[in-house]
């Protein structure tokens, strides 16, 4: 499936926007991502989120991934 | 149990109703208990000395008079406090105490523990801290510069490739968009472009922070204190004294605002630190002094917005460049603004970059929507000019480009059912948009977005022998949480509202709850008494079953009672919660529900604003006439505390428009650290705020509920940008747009 990278997420797998990866669940994307990409570490440290179709998740890795879904890495947000 | 989040379009029977408050008789009778509230046998009172410069090298700390002084039971510097978290929670650290270096006016360099005020701030007068007064830098702008002192010498900027070398006070970089932007803006008929800035402000909370520390020799502790966290106060407190998290209980008091200021923790692990050092409590009430010196005000900015637009009013590209002050340690805020500063509009062409800038203020904490605002003024501002140019309404050339279902954020993803147009259209048709205006009043419009997030969160709901119900949640109750959560849970179990009592656990009772942040209180939580809910309705199904000795299969559950039903079963007379409680003892024990969620899928929310202002021409003074706030709600579990949630952000945003701002001196030093140089408003500066909450629900919440607490700061700034403009004939771009600034733009207009 084709994973977007938002923000400085990007610089991190060398600039490029998006990477092509196979995953069932979130745990199994970071992972890989991070296997490929690790640069990424430091955004880890700092929290990446996930969205999925629209609907971002900051902590339930477990989240499943539809293949055909719409995937988005962001770095992890917060509010007040 | 996995439970299904979906949106379930049920009816509701108390769900949507105005119903007491359950902390009202508390708050208003004085009997409701805050951070300062508490006392302990034996205790001490906590004080800090603090940095009188903006930066400086930390030379020399001499307690040793201090120590003397009969009374004065412990003294904490950083000495006291070795960095246990292995790099992770250093600033955190380091903000709570200085280390080598004082990074701000009112950084902590020492803390005092005595028997009583006076000889507490007799020992701060004995420690002796020599200073080697370091160059500072204060503003946005001049601390990017290549001559600007670098505040920490460990930040290289993240976010560019390569990686930089030399370190910087720029310490991130991020970027987002789509699209060709230059293709965008040469397509575009008409092109505005225009340089904003916005001061610090604070959150302005009316208590200041306040805890009771207690750290015995076993290791174990007690910390009471007004948080919007009290389980990420344990976390953190435990990880940077070296305690085990499960033996720190904190218990949150009742709190008077937080706003975001409250989700980090600023004299906490140093009041425990004394405690521990004393071996007995301490007590540790900040100044409002010290609020605004050293906690966390948002940041101050400055940034470039460009819009290009065809004549027919479709925006062909955006792009805004923003620079946010995090004060002496790294932050995201910036990056956040660019996430936002878009999200309004569907467009094809659009590109956002956020510098998060270090200087020599306070470390920077979340404000209610923290970012937004600011990215809202020089957007929602710019949009007016376009309007304008094009000979357009401005809420129609929004509403031509307004984001729907469908359309790729700025910041990246696909939005699914969303509120930015019909908050617009609902603001078209608002009364307000036809009232009459009268000289030198204007009217003006804005939009604004936010995330909303959801989050790790518990919840147990416990049935009384009588039938009435505990409910134990883990979320600070910042707006209403209490009552929110009891209603729920009535409707669930179909029994009256007045027989749930909700309470804020402490962390010794429940599992671990998020911060009360993001607008993820009712959205969370709401989400956890549901399924806990449901949980406690599956026993008390069990029970009836054993009751009756029937099959389970032949009972449900309906408006509070269990129902037997079918040819074989159903002439038995229901049992109500009560009479099956009544029994609890003799069917299996206790009867309780219990859920824990990591509940994500929260939906972000936009609101539309409408103000009313009046400008005096010789003063530059303002009156705000008329207001009315426009936010999608999801669904309004309690419609008043909804309200007073827009109103409230609201109110924020208005003070921070046209009073608020932090000023600080060529020394860096703060000028105006108290509420009467700091104008926040109070009731008369405001006229009532109109509010409409419409909801269109969450597709991922089964009541359809979205976060509601924070996306009203957001329009407020342009909102009052544009109608003063409107006013008065006089675009404003720095905020707060006060009398004296109001005054030199009118003075400069009229040449």
């Amino acid at each position: 499936m084709k994973v977007s990278l938002t923000g400085s997420l990007r610089s991190a797998a060398g600039g490029v926007d998006s990477i092509d990866i196979v995953a069932e669940d979130i745990r199994e994307l970071l992972t890989k991502v991070l296997e490929r990409y690790p640069r990424m570490e430091e955004h880890m440290d700092t929290g990446i989120a996930v969205s999925i179709n629209g609907e971002i998740y900051r902590d339930n890795w477990g989240e499943k991934i539809p293949q055909d879904a719409e995937v988005f890495l962001l770095p992890r947000l917060q509010g007040g | 149990m996995a439970h299904d989040t979906s949106f379930t379009n049920q009816d509701f029977k108390v769900v949507g109703t105005r119903v007491n408050r359950p902390d009202g008789v508390d708050k208003v009778t004085g009997r409701a208990k805050y951070g300062a509230d508490l006392s302990a046998p034996g205790q001490l009172v906590g004080l800090f000395l603090r940095s009188p410069h903006a930066h400086a090298r930390i030379t020399k700390i001499d307690t040793s008079r201090a120590e003397k002084l009969s009374g004065v039971k412990a003294i904490i510097t950083s000495a006291d406090l070795p960095d246990l978290t292995g790099g992770r929670q250093i600033d955190v650290l380091e903000n709570c105490m200085a280390r080598d270096r004082a990074l701000y006016d009112g950084h902590a360099v020492a803390a005092v523990a005595a028997i009583d005020q006076q000889t507490a701030k007799k020992a701060l007068k004995l420690i002796k801290v020599s200073y080697e007064i370091l160059p500072h830098v204060t503003d946005v702008d001049e601390a990017m510069k290549t001559s600007a002192p670098v505040i920490k010498d460990n930040i290289f900027t993240s976010g560019v490739d390569p990686k930089p070398k030399k370190p910087s006070n720029v310490s991130k970089v991020s970027e987002f968009g789509h699209g060709d932007i230059e293709a965008g803006f040469k397509a575009a008929d008409v092109i505005i472009e225009k340089s904003y800035k916005t001061e610090q402000t604070h959150q302005g909370y009316i208590e200041p922070h306040a805890c009771l520390a207690t750290v015995g020799p076993d290791g174990a502790g007690e910390l009471w204190v007004t948080t919007q966290g009290h389980y990420t106060y344990r976390t953190v407190c435990a990880a940077l004294l070296g305690m085990d998290i499960a033996k720190l209980k904190v218990t949150s008091s009742e709190i008077g605002g937080g706003f975001g200021g409250k989700t980090h923790v600023w004299v906490e692990p140093i009041a425990l630190a004394l405690s521990r050092k004393a071996n007995r409590p301490v007590k540790v009430v900040m100044t409002r002094d010290e609020v605004f010196r050293a906690t966390g005000p948002t940041c101050s900015t400055s940034m470039d917005i460009k819009i290009g637009a065809k004549k027919d009013g479709t925006i062909t590209a955006a792009s805004s460049v923003l620079r946010y002050q995090n004060g002496a340690f790294p932050a995201t805020w910036a990056m956040l603004g660019a996430m936002t500063s878009w999200a309004c509009y569907d467009l094809k062409n659009v590109h956002s970059i956020g510098y998060d800038v270090l200087c020599n203020r306070p470390k920077t904490a979340a404000y209610r929507a923290p970012s937004a605002p600011m990215a809202a003024f020089g957007v929602e501002s710019t949009m007016d000019l376009v309007a304008a140019e094009i000979g357009m309404n401005p809420v129609d050339f929004r509403i031509k480009n307004a984001a729907k279902e469908g359309t790729r954020a700025s910041y990246g993803p696909t939005y699914g059912p969303i509120g930015i147009g019909p908050t617009l259209e609902a603001a078209k048709n608002h009364p307000h948009m036809r009232a009459k205006l009268g000289k030198n009043q204007g009217r003006g419009m804005a939009c604004g977005f936010w995330f909303n997030f959801g989050g790790q969160t518990c919840t147990d709901l416990n049935i009384g022998s009588d039938g009435t119900v505990n409910l134990a949640i883990g979320t600070v109750d910042v707006g209403g949480a209490r009552a929110s959560m009891s209603l729920i849970a009535a409707e669930e179990l179909g029994i009256p509202y007045e027989q749930v009592k909700a309470h804020v656990a402490d962390t010794s009772s429940l599992g671990h709850n998020d911060t009360t942040e993001g607008s993820r209180g009712t959205f969370s939580s709401g989400m956890a008494t549901i399924f806990a809910a449901r949980d406690a309705i599956e026993e008390l199904r069990k029970r009836a079953a054993k009751m009756w000795g029937i099959p389970l299969e032949a009972v449900e559950w309906a408006e509070g009672e269990a129902r037997a039903v079918g040819s074989e079963h159903g002439n038995l007379p229901a049992l109500s919660l009560a009479d099956i409680a009544k029994r609890a003892a003799s069917t299996g024990g206790p009867i309780a529900g219990h859920n824990e969620v990591v509940a994500d899928g929260a939906g972000v929310s936009f609101a539309s604003h409408i103000c009313d202002i009046e400008v005096d021409p010789e003063t530059g003074g303002t009156k705000v006439i008329r207001y009315t706030v426009i936010q999608d709600a999801g669904k309004a579990i309690h419609p008043d505390y909804v309200e007073g949630q827009f109103q409230g952000g609201a109110a924020q945003g208005i003070g921070w428009a046209l009073n608020e701002e932090y000023i600080y001196g060529d020394d860096g030093r703060l000028q105006n650290s108290g509420f009467l140089d700091y104008r926040i408003p109070v009731c008369s500066d405001l006229p009532f705020i109109d509010t409409k909450i419409l909801e269109i629900p969450n597709p991922n919440h089964p009541y359809g509920v979205r976060g509601v607490g924070e996306t009203s700061i957001v329009p407020p700034l342009a909102a009052i940008g544009n109608a003063l403009s409107n006013a008065a004939g006089v675009r404003m771009d720095h905020v707060p747009m006060s009398p004296p600034r109001i005054l030199k733009a009118i003075e400069e207009a009229n040449g």
